[in-house]
């Protein structure tokens, strides 16, 4: 039972992280069409942006924090205006290969920056483990899940109740349709990249206590985070949360109950089954309303 | 165009000869002695290959200072492997057939050593490498010697500090590498030597970001210690891991974090954590008895004013291996059969990584003393007495 518990713990850490990945594809997904697999780079560079204004500059965290997420966000923004906007036949295979390169790029722009070594940060709270009926439960961990409950009551409110928000659903709903009633729909997928990065560095920001953080660290977050997605359902963000936190607690009980070399694979298999049997996700676009 | 290049490469080919010309001192009566060197100088495993290409180059110049060997200057070619086989095998292959190479020290990796044998052993070149996987040497291989200090040593020292201690099972951690699985290996087979058992072996993946699922299992079976066998940043990750679940038993790393780096990355979690290392990282610590202390000294003294770098202990495989090398080549008359017999007859060689006593049974040479326990105390190593 105490395992358990500890299983659970570990996993829904990892899956909150997945899910607030998954958030970032899943609502870039909804506002353009487009998959970006830079994604998980984006994880990276929040989790070195933070140390390096946090640990490196000794700014105070929260000041860090807007600065990682501001920057992070910029380079979202940068990427949309040169790489993506400026295709000419803007195909969304073309648009995806796109995305894998600027990943690489990206990736060797951190290595330039921060170097091959991995490094890390303090956690935020000063606080040491809780334990919770034999378990022991990070505070790190809650920080990830309020954050992550902060986000999606944030996006609610900003699909719901701003004008903002409801123009860029109707731009997921019919580019056409809504550029033709006055919503300037070119600014809708800039913003939406801009978020979409910006979540990326969230988690990157919340990960950088609990591991090491290094240039080559975003790919498989962002495989995993991608996975969480399509698990859920791609452009929902439910799902996506579900998708996360589903994933997170099976790698944990994989590794617990099974094998612990079996935790990639995990993500993967599901992956494949998801494909196969539900393409849709669990909480697929078709099946429920996105918020 | 073309003109005008082949006049700047004329232009390169002359000054190239002046400058050579002037490096070359006119008093050498003999023929140089070339020596190869192959390691990963860029690449993954830079921080290996850079430190041994400079040290090998310290101890190369220091001998042309005091007169070269039987009055033969040595002259280094260097080659880097990035840390790849085939360019291993690429660079072996030119320093052979093209640079006419007496003996070749390197690569800095087990997996480029391993390539490259195969070519030595056909040559009939003797070969020194600074890799440490225990395949390189076991079976023995007439031309293959190594400097760097063997797994098997290290899982030992391991053992035996924790005979001491009266530890009797133990729950082990590897990382999915070749690393962890040779770790691995050795842990499962010596444990039986020293009365431990081994009740839980669980791996990780090196990129892994949370190892609590794999430590909640080997909490579970309650052993006396755990061990953790991989190289940064993983094993830092499991420092973090253990002290936030509050474990208290003793967690035991192995000597792939000796470095500085593991202490800045696992942060307050690496305190207490125990470790074998090379005597490299506590020099200043070993009592003055140890024959080892003045060589260490010195030679971080010379390399940290050379390279105007903190010293690694890697280096140390090249500075061993070359100073090795000058010891067989002495007398040999530059016949690499002869040299070959010359390394299997060091004995007694007190080098930076610990004292060599080669012998046709042996093409390591090191004894268990190549490795203390140490201890992590307030962010420092701290030497722990036997």
């Amino acid at each position: 039972m105490q395992e358990l518990l500890q299983y659970f713990f570990s996993g829904i850490t990892n899956g909150a992280i997945y899910a607030i990945i998954a958030l970032g594809f899943s609502m870039l997904y909804n506002a353009t069409g487009l998959i970006n697999f830079a994604q998980g780079e984006f994880v990276m560079l929040g989790a070195l942006g933070l140390i390096t204004f946090w640990r490196g500059l000794e700014l105070p965290l929260p000041v860090a924090f807007v600065a990682t997420v501001a920057g992070v966000s910029l380079v979202g923004l940068v990427l949309e205006r040169l790489a993506i906007r400026s295709v000419r036949k803007p195909h969304p295979i073309v648009l995806i290969i796109i995305t894998v390169g600027a990943s690489i790029l990206l990736r060797g722009v951190g290595m330039l920056q921060w170097g091959k070594d991995a490094h890390s940060a303090p956690s935020f709270s000063r606080l040491s483990s809780f334990e919770l009926a034999g378990a022991t439960l990070l505070p790190q961990t809650l920080w990830i899940l309020g954050s992550l409950l902060l986000i999606v009551l944030g996006l609610q409110f900003f699909y719901k109740k701003t004008l903002t928000g409801k123009a860029m659903q109707a731009c997921a709903i019919s580019k056409r349709a809504a550029s033709l009633l006055g919503i300037p729909s070119e600014r809708m997928v800039l913003l939406a990249f801009a978020l979409s990065s910006a979540m990326g560095g969230v988690g990157g920001i919340l990960i950088a206590p609990i591991t090491m953080s290094s240039y080559d660290m975003g790919t498989m977050l962002g495989l995993k985070g991608f996975c969480a997605a399509m698990l859920g359902g791609l452009g929902s963000s439910w799902g996506s949360i579900v998708g996360g936190l589903l994933l997170g607690i099976l790698e944990a009980f994989g590794v617990g109950f099974v094998s612990s070399s079996l935790r990639d694979a995990i993500a993967f298999i599901l992956l494949l089954l998801i494909l196969y049997v539900r393409p849709t996700g669990i909480l697929g676009a078709k099946a429920v309303q996105r918020f | 165009m073309r003109y005008g290049r082949s006049v700047l490469l004329t232009a390169c080919v002359v000054l190239a000869l002046i400058i050579g010309g002037i490096s070359v001192p006119a008093c050498w009566s003999q023929d140089t002695y070339k020596i190869g060197g192959i390691f990963s100088i860029t690449g993954r495993a830079s921080f290996l290959g850079d430190p041994e290409k400079k040290s090998l180059e310290m101890v190369v110049d220091e001998i042309n200072k005091n007169g070269g060997i039987d009055g033969h200057p040595l002259e280094a070619v260097i080659y880097d492997s990035e840390g790849d086989p085939t360019k291993a095998v690429l660079a072996a292959n030119k320093l052979i057939s093209k640079d006419g190479v007496l003996a070749v020290i390197g690569p800095s990796l087990t997996p480029t050593t391993l390539a490259i044998i195969p070519i030595f052993e056909k040559a009939q070149i003797p070969l020194i490498s600074c890799a440490a996987g225990i395949k390189i040497t076991e079976p023995v291989k007439p031309y293959v010697f190594k400097t760097a200090q063997s797994d098997m040593l290290a899982v030992k020292t391991v053992y035996t500090h924790m005979q001491s201690k009266g530890i009797k099972t133990v729950g082990i951690l590897t990382v999915e590498d070749a690393f962890g699985e040779s770790g691995k290996e050795q842990l499962l087979k010596q444990a039986p030597e020293f009365g431990i058992k081994v009740v839980q072996a669980e791996t990780f993946g090196g990129k892994d970001t949370d190892m609590t699922a794999q430590l909640t299992k080997i909490r579970a079976v309650e052993p006396n210690a755990i061990i953790c066998w991989g190289t940064n940043p993983g094993p830092a990750v499991v420092a973090k891991n253990v002290q936030q679940m509050k474990l208290d038993i003793p967690l035991y790393q192995s000597h792939g974090v000796a470095s500085p780096k593991f202490i800045e990355l696992a942060g307050d979690a690496a305190n207490g954590n125990l470790l074998p290392t090379g005597k490299i990282l506590i020099a200043q610590q070993l009592p003055d008895s140890d024959p080892q202390k003045q060589v260490l000294l010195d030679y971080i003294n010379q390399f940290e004013k050379l390279y105007s770098m903190p010293v690694s202990g890697f280096g140390g495989y090249a500075y061993d291996a070359m100073h090795i090398l000058a010891r067989a080549l002495e007398g040999s008359g530059g016949e690499r059969d002869k040299i070959r017999e010359g390394i299997e007859k060091v004995s007694g060689f007190t080098g930076v990584t610990g004292t060599f006593n080669f012998t046709p049974e042996d093409h390591n040479g090191l004894g268990s003393d190549a490795f203390v326990m140490v201890n992590i105390e307030n962010g420092q190593w701290k030497l722990l007495d036997e």
